[in-house]
């Protein structure tokens, strides 16, 4: 999608960076992406993107990533949000002390549900954030590598980044595993 | 790409279904709205109508509107918040609580159990506004910083309420977002036209690429992980609003799981009542199948079950602790003025779901259709029952000879709240896909080499 004005210079290169050159496979069968997947890894590819419509743990185990961030980001937010409703409850009460048949005035058990639900709301936020943040900064590249809206559908895909002097080697990589369909950009 | 509302069926595939066929049968629901479907929409929004008029007439005239009578002062409308709050329940348990068990049956009706919990709080969380009767300080209920340095309590279960529902809609409503993400970008590679700018948008630019995904399933589990003890919490939370009171009838430790129980049967009629018509109307018979509807009659009896157990162990305790007044507050209930709303209860809850034992009736869809619309009816009048019999029939009260009849504000302003759930429903399915793009074709077998074209 272009943006429909001309912009300035410095605007022009950050909403509309120019297209990573690379290589674009189009795969109809989960076996074949995984075969390549395990062939760019031993040509020592290690900067490519897998695109599929659905999560597949073959996919997942084929290119052994890291477990996502994101429980980092969940487990603070908990913490967090249980450390909210704790002060909430106790400094509430201390603020202004209702005092009933000399019990006592910040009594943990009933603020136990705020500090659950607390919890629970600010571990969900926080989630969100965490897929939120590194999904837009692990597709540091997003809008500037190959696509195609059939990988919503029901085609897997590669995307190589590769120049002039690679491209030539890694379509080869891509036909001979099975691809479909193999673009240059 | 052809125009969405033009596309046409796409065909049966032989063998099994394949991604293409999933995609392409869910995306055709968000075609050209049919004369049908306007005129569901013109009757949910005349039923609002008809809400939002009794509800300014109570707003001029106060709650006095309502039929309040002592000691009857929780009637219709907390009824109804308990109703809707319980509706909302079972789209959590499908969608959170069967994630984290791995059924794959779930993904077929999960959606639409989540929009129908995000809209079901949505009306729930009208009631204690309209309940409150000065309803312009409904934002006295925050805890905000005022004049008189006055915080709210909490040690009242209302204020816990406030909490639960409030992360509850949050809570559901950002798990039915994160969901929509991916079947929103598939839509999106479909459509033409205003509605691929519009699901262009909604997408936030999801591609499927293995980062997204990789952030995207260990998130989505752990708002599961989140999601499975919240719902458990928010109607035992509904439930303390009565068992901290010490009115015969409510004050007993059994309510929360009696509740939670009684809110997934609910919710789980509910499920039913919307998905038969959607199947029916948007072609979805080889996506939603028999299967699926068997496994929603076999929740419903198993909740119903727990309900009729409850049914049981409140009158027995009732007997059993020898307390007057809990033994008259249940002689009042089953017998009293009010036998047949008790009636109702116990016949739509504990005797009706074991009609499901029979194979024959859990198949049989326009049967469940039948029975979800009894299960809705029971399990309002088991709020009815609870609320305001147990008030009315207080047997400590010289007073207590007060009949409680509801007036036409509350049957008008109860049925506006059908009117908003059904009006939020209808406008979703229609926007957004109501069955799950990703997740349909997650539990199919892959496409690989040997087995082309998704076959089995």
């Amino acid at each position: 999608m272009t943006f429909p004005i001309p912009l300035p210079r410095p605007l022009q290169e950050l909403l509309q960076p120019p297209p990573t050159p690379g290589v674009l496979g189009v795969f109809a069968h989960v076996d074949a992406i995984v075969e390549a997947i395990g062939r760019l890894h031993a040509g020592g590819h290690a900067d490519f993107t897998v695109y599929s419509p659905v999560p597949r743990h073959e996919i997942e185990d084929a290119l052994g990533e890291p477990v996502s961030p994101v429980r980092i980001f969940t487990l603070t937010g908990g913490i967090a949000g249980c450390a909210f409703g704790t002060w909430l409850s106790l400094w509430m009460s201390y603020d202004w002390p209702l005092v009933l048949g000399g019990k006592p005035v910040g009594s943990v058990p009933p603020y136990v549900v705020i500090m659950f639900e607390m919890t629970i709301l600010f571990g969900a936020l926080s989630t969100i954030l965490g897929i939120v943040f590194n999904a837009l900064f692990a597709a540091r590249r997003r809008g500037t590598i190959l696509y195609d809206p059939r990988f919503t559908n029901d085609k897997f895909g590669i995307f190589v980044p590769a120049g002039a002097d690679a491209a030539g080697r890694v379509e080869t990589l891509l036909k001979t595993s099975g691809a479909e369909e193999v673009r240059r950009a | 790409m052809a125009d969405l509302t033009v596309a046409p069926a796409p065909p049966k595939p032989t063998r099994g279904l394949t991604y293409d066929y999933v995609t392409r049968t869910i995306a055709r629901t968000l075609g050209n709205p049919t004369r049908g479907y306007y005129l569901l929409l013109a009757s949910a929004v005349a039923l609002l109508g008809v809400g939002v008029v009794c509800l300014l007439f109570l707003l001029r005239y106060g709650l006095g509107l309502a039929g309040y009578s002592h000691p009857v002062y929780w009637a219709v409308y907390i009824t109804c918040f308990v109703f809707w709050v319980g509706i909302a329940h079972s789209g959590t348990l499908i969608s959170a609580i069967l994630f984290l068990f791995r059924s794959a049956w779930r993904t077929a009706v999960y959606r639409t159990a989540e929009a129908m919990t995000v809209f079901a709080v949505m009306t729930a969380g009208l009631f204690p506004l309209i309940h409150i009767g000065r309803q312009w300080h409904f934002y006295w209920l925050i805890p905000y910083p005022n004049e008189r340095g006055l915080w709210p309590n909490f040690k009242s279960p209302l204020v816990w309420d406030e909490f639960a529902i409030g992360t509850y809609f949050t809570v559901s409503t950002v798990f039915l977002i994160m969901g929509l993400i991916p079947d929103i970008a598939a839509v999106r590679d479909l459509a033409t036209g205003w509605r691929k700018k519009l699901y262009t948008l909604c997408s936030v630019g999801w591609r499927g690429s293995n980062e997204e995904w990789r952030h995207y399933t260990r998130g989505y589990l752990y708002l599961a992980a989140l999601a499975t003890p919240l719902v458990l919490s928010v109607h035992s939370v509904v439930s303390w609003d009565f068992a901290m009171a010490i009115v015969p009838g409510w004050h007993a430790t059994l309510f929360a799981p009696y509740f939670v129980a009684g809110a997934i049967y609910s919710g789980v009629g509910m499920v039913i009542t919307l998905l038969v018509p959607i199947r029916k109307l948007f072609h979805l018979e080889e996506i939603i199948t028999v299967h699926h509807f068997e496994n929603l009659a076999k929740l419903c009896l198993l909740t119903g079950s727990i309900v009729g157990y409850a049914y049981v162990v409140e009158y027995f305790i009732a007997w059993y602790s020898g307390n007057p007044n809990e033994r008259a507050a249940f002689w009042y209930r089953a017998f009293g003025p009010f036998w047949w709303a008790s009636w109702t209860m116990i016949i739509c809850n504990a005797f009706l779901p074991l009609l499901l034992w029979i194979k024959k009736i859990r198949t049989n869809i326009l049967a469940l259709f039948v029975m979800s619309i009894f299960v809705n009816i029971g399990m309002w009048f088991e709020r009815y029952v609870i609320i305001v019999v147990s008030l009315a029939g207080e047997p400590y009260s010289e007073w207590s000879n007060a009949t409680y009849n509801p007036t036409w504000a509350d049957w008008g302003i109860m049925a506006g709240s059908f009117g908003w759930f059904f009006m939020w429903f209808l406008l979703f399915v229609k926007n957004f896909p109501a069955v799950s793009i990703s997740e349909v074709k997650e539990v199919l077998p892959p496409p690989t080499r040997a087995r082309v074209a998704g076959g089995h």
